[in-house]
Formats: C-alpha cells, sequence, structure tokens
C-alpha cells in the first residue's frame, strides 16, 4: 500500500554541498537561527538595557546559570500540563461522543459549551483555588478545562457530520444507532480526534502557566512570576524559551501521533 | 403473492404538516426477478421513492408492502447502491464490502467463524464486476469508476433479494458505464434477484429494465408503465436498433411534457 504513494527515488549523482541540503527540512532550524541573529542585532545596536529586553546570548547565559531550577520548574510544568491534557482527551473523547450522538443532544448542549469555553480561564483559577488549595491541582486542572474544549468540539463535529448515502445504506440494512456509530462514526471522527490534540496541547500548555503564575510555588509560571518581582528579566525569557521548547516537542508528538494513527485521512482528502 | 414491492396511493411529506410533499398517489408494483426502471424529471421524488421501499421514510398515507409484509422499518433484504459510493477511506475495499454483513441479523452471528467463506463470496464478486485483486486496496487508492464497482459488490454480498440502485453510474463517463450495464445485466441474469433502478440516463433504462415507470413532476406519481419489448439477453448492439431507440425517443418526450406540465 505505501509502494504506491512514495516517490521513487533515483540514485543520484553527487553535488556540490550545497545542492545537496534539503532546504526544506533545513529552513525550521535556519529561520529560528535567524530570528535570534536579528533580536541580538537589534539589541546592540538600539543598546536596548537588559531589563527591557535581554539579548539571545544573555539570556542562554541566564538559561545555563539557572539550569537546575529552570529544568525542575520545566519537568513540573511538563508534569501538570500532560496530566491535565491527558484528563482532557479523556474528558474531551467521552463528552465529544456523547454530544455527536445525537441531533438533540448535539443542539443542546452546543451553545453550554460555547458559553462554558467563553468563559476566561483565568478567571476559574481562584475558584480552583479555593476548591483545592495552592499548587498543581489547579494548574493541572486549568489546563484541562482550556484544553478539553476543541477535543469535545472536533469529535461531536466528526460523528455529526457523517455522509447521509452511508447512513442510509446501512440503516436499510437494519442497523442501529450504536452500529452507525461503531462503524462509521467513531473512525470517522478520529482524524478530527488526533487533529484537535494538536490544538489541544498548545492550550494545555496555556492554561498550567496561567495558573502556576498566580496560585503556585512550582512550575515555570511561578519561576517566571517571581524571576519578574526581582526583575530578573533574562531569567524572565530564560523560563519562556524553556516554555516555548516544551511546547514544541510536545506539538510535534501530537503531529506524529496524528500521522500515525489517520494516515487514511490525508490520504483520502490529498486523492479529491 | 408474486409482487415482491407494492406501493399503493403513497403519500410522502418530508418536514411535518406544511413541507414538500414529496410523492403524492403513487402507486406501482415491481414482481420477483423483475428488472424495474424508474425515470422522471429531477426532484420528481425518484430518491424518496427508493427510501419509501427500502423503509427508510415511512409515508403518511398508503401502504408499502414488501415481500408480503407491511413495512413499517428497514427491511434488511434490500441492497443499496447510490451514486456516491460511500465507502469508508479507513477500511480495505474487501472491508468495505464485507460491511453489511456486519450489520444484518442473519449474517453477523455467523461472521466470525465463517469468515473465510464470506471473504471468498467477496472475492468472486470482486471478480465478477471485474476488480480482481484490488480487494487489498483502499478505496481512495481506486478510480471513480472502480469505486462506483465496488459499491456494486457491497450491495450485493448479503445476497438481497431486492437491488435498489439510484443512479449508480450517474458520475461515471460512458464506456465505463456500458461495461457495468454488462456486469448487472449479466447480475439479474445469473441470480434470482429483483432490481429497481432509478436514472437519468434513458438508454440505460431501456437496456437493462423489463419495465420502465415515468413519474410525474413533484409531487410525484406514476404517470406510464412501460414494458419494454427486447428480448434477453441483450446485447450493447442493440441500443443502436431503430425499435430502440424509438423506445428511447418516446420516453424522452413524456419526461419533457411531465417536466412542463409542473
Ligand atoms: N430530506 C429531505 N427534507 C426535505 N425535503 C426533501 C428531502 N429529501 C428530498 N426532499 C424534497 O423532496 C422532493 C423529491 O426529492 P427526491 O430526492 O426524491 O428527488 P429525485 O427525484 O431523486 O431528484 P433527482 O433526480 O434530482 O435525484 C424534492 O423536491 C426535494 O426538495
Ligand atoms: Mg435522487
Amino acid at each position: 500500500m505505501s509502494a504506491v504513494i512514495e516517490d521513487i527515488q533515483k540514485p543520484e549523482p553527487a553535488r556540490p554541498l550545497i545542492a545537496r541540503i534539503d532546504w526544506v527540512k533545513a529552513s525550521p532550524w535556519l529561520y529560528t537561527v535567524a530570528l535570534f541573529a536579528i533580536w541580538e542585532a537589534a539589541v546592540r545596536i538600539f543598546d536596548l538595557p537588559y531589563t527591557v529586553l535581554p539579548a539571545p546570548s544573555r539570556i542562554f547565559a541566564a538559561l545555563y546559570q539557572y539550569w537546575s531550577p529552570i529544568w525542575k520548574n520545566s519537568l513540573q510544568t511538563l508534569y501538570t500540563t500532560t496530566l491535565g491534557f491527558l484528563m482532557a482527551v479523556v474528558g474531551g473523547l467521552a463528552l465529544g461522543l456523547f454530544i455527536g450522538w445525537s441531533k438533540v443532544i448535539y443542539a443542546g448542549l452546543y451553545p453550554l459549551m460555547i458559553g462554558f469555553n467563553a468563559v476566561p480561564k483565568v478567571a476559574v483559577v481562584p475558584i480552583l483555588v479555593i476548591w483545592f488549595g495552592i499548587g498543581a491541582v489547579p494548574a493541572m486542572l486549568t489546563a484541562f478545562l482550556i484544553s478539553f474544549f476543541p477535543i469535545v468540539v472536533n469529535v461531536a463535529t466528526g460523528l455529526a457530520t457523517i455522509e447521509p448515502e452511508t447512513e442510509d445504506v446501512l440503516r436499510a440494512l437494519g442497523a442501529k444507532k450504536l452500529d452507525i456509530m461503531l462503524k462509521v462514526g467513531i473512525p470517522r471522527s478520529m482524524p478530527y480526534f488526533f487533529g484537535s490534540l494538536k490544538v489541544a496541547i498548545t492550550l494545555a500548555f496555556v492554561g498550567s502557566v496561567v495558573s502556576e503564575t498566580v496560585a503556585s510555588n512550582y512550575g515555570l509560571g511561578n519561576l517566571m512570576s517571581s524571576a519578574q518581582s526581582q526583575f530578573n528579566v533574562p531569567l524572565v525569557f530564560a523560563g519562556l524559551l524553556a516554555l516555548a521548547v516544551e511546547g514544541i516537542v510536545m506539538y510535534s508528538i501530537m503531529a506524529w501521533v496524528e500521522k500515525r494513527m489517520t494516515g487514511w485521512a490525508h490520504r483520502s482528502t490529498m486523492s479529491h | 403473492m408474486t409482487h415482491l414491492v407494492s406501493i399503493e396511493n403513497v403519500d410522502m411529506r418530508y418536514g411535518g404538516a406544511s413541507g414538500t410533499l414529496a410523492v403524492a398517489d403513487l402507486t406501482f408494483k415491481v414482481d420477483k426477478g423483475e428488472f424495474a426502471a424508474v425515470v422522471g424529471p429531477s426532484g420528481c421524488g425518484k430518491s424518496t421513492l427508493m427510501r419509501l421501499v427500502t423503509g427508510l421514510h415511512i409515508p403518511q398515507a398508503g401502504n408499502v408492502i414488501v415481500a408480503g409484509q407491511h413495512v413499517t422499518e428497514p427491511v434488511s433484504i434490500v441492497g443499496m447502491a447510490f451514486q456516491n459510493p460511500s465507502m469508508l477511506p479507513w477500511r480495505t475495499t474487501l472491508d468495505n464490502i464485507l460491511l453489511p454483513l456486519e450489520i444484518v441479523e442473519r449474517h453477523r452471528k455467523r461472521l466470525r467463524a465463517h469468515k473465510a467463506e464470506y471473504v471468498e463470496k467477496a472475492e468472486h464478486l470482486l471478480e465478477v464486476v471485474g476488480l480482481k485483486d484490488f480487494g487489498s486496496k483502499y478505496p481512495w487508492q481506486l478510480s471513480g469508476g472502480m469505486q462506483q464497482r465496488a459499491n456494486l459488490c457491497r450491495a450485493l454480498i448479503h445476497e438481497p433479494q431486492l437491488l435498489m440502485l439510484d443512479e449508480p453510474f450517474g458520475a461515471l463517463d460512458a464506456f465505463t458505464r456500458e461495461e457495468l450495464w454488462c456486469v448487472i445485466r449479466d447480475l439479474h441474469a445469473a441470480q434470482d434477484v429483483t432490481i429497481v433502478l432509478v436514472t437519468h440516463d434513458l438508454r440505460e433504462a431501456v437496456f437493462l429494465a423489463d419495465k420502465i415507470l415515468v413519474m410525474s413532476a413533484r409531487p410525484g406519481r406514476v404517470l406510464r408503465e412501460h414494458r419494454v419489448p427486447f428480448a434477453r439477453p441483450r446485447d450493447l448492439e442493440i441500443t443502436y436498433d431503430k425499435a430502440f431507440n424509438d423506445v428511447v425517443h418516446e420516453l424522452h418526450g413524456e419526461i419533457a411534457s411531465a417536466r412542463r406540465a409542473a
């Protein structure tokens, strides 16, 4: 099956180095390096004080200097985010299936979901603190609350948009609602589900960091807010950098999972 | 009891009392083993008729009787195929064809234990429609015509007594279409199956059917019933005969006037 799709790679004659580089693969790295270079240059040219915008060199120095707390807090943030995200995956999948099950439930719960999603999650953190105290639990729950919506919506949409012809063919054979869901609805909503994981994981980071910033003694959010209160701006930026790296890594994992699980969806849309 | 399908004075309205009246006072019969074609202006209720016969819709008035029983819920003795092949892209062609067996009560219990037997049957069907060795391919690796062939296999796998085809060849090129006409013709000749075919292609209707039902514009009812006089087995060559084209011409005139009447 894959043999049909893979392009045929001809053996290439030796070419100069510049032509052998895969520019598409290399470009993310090149652009990142370029961004840091321009940043560094701008800070030096305009002679910005490091308390306003530290140069990358300064940030990397801070990263090196505070490596141990950054590492520990990064792990903490990664841990709360991942737990919250996993809860969102389980809860979102379950609620999505429930909502997508019938048009009535879909119509009834959708407005509620929109309303719920419109509430800024930072406003919920104090309530979570009242319930669970300061620490990892509110961070985890905030990550959960913020990342669970896209999963629900995507799963429900996948279920609710089954082609009527497919449904007719099966119903004419005596298929019950459960049959249609198991045979068609759930498999077909999987690309939507796995697609939503990429969005959800980035949102989960937003949730946990927001909560750590206002109500925790651990995590990158807390590290940055205390660094800020000491005017240690390079450390704030070092924290942001660590966060960005975590975000990119988790996003790539989700993108990879999506591709692994639902390759057919990419291929079947390609052919249309 | 020779009628497999019997529709008597059926009214079907979509969307409540003030909705669209799709068919009104629809009456027709299809005998067991017969090949009936339904033609008529666009939007006249042909697809509605299919849904009524298969029990996907229950009419507000009149009787729908299939195989001697009043239709009050979907009847699993039918196989359906639509213009849109609607193959599931995450299943191989073979698994798509086996799908009805996972649904139909009579087969789903046996499927696990007799899998090999069913796979063999599916592969035989694939061979009949000219898709030998394509069972392991995914639907998106097949052309439109090939998907439509697979769609026919899926409609036939559970050995339906009644095969309902709604413009199954509408999206295909002329040559593929004629090839599939012959596939259907041979299936009908070889098996004891009753076929109802909805089509816009009058040559298709005349070539394949024993009986052609001409419908009025919406709300649809049967204006006229034609018997197709040509002897079976029919060869594609007959589509160039004068007698054949006369029938086509007559049908064309009737549908044109049905459209004007609307
Ligand atoms: N689900 C539906 N809800 C409301 N109205 C419908 C529905 N399905 C069909 N109709 C209406 O019923 C009428 C008959 O529709 P139907 O699909 O049976 O026509 P058709 O003869 O199959 O048309 P075509 O030849 O274009 O396929 C149309 O006027 C259509 O607007
Ligand atoms: Mg139609």
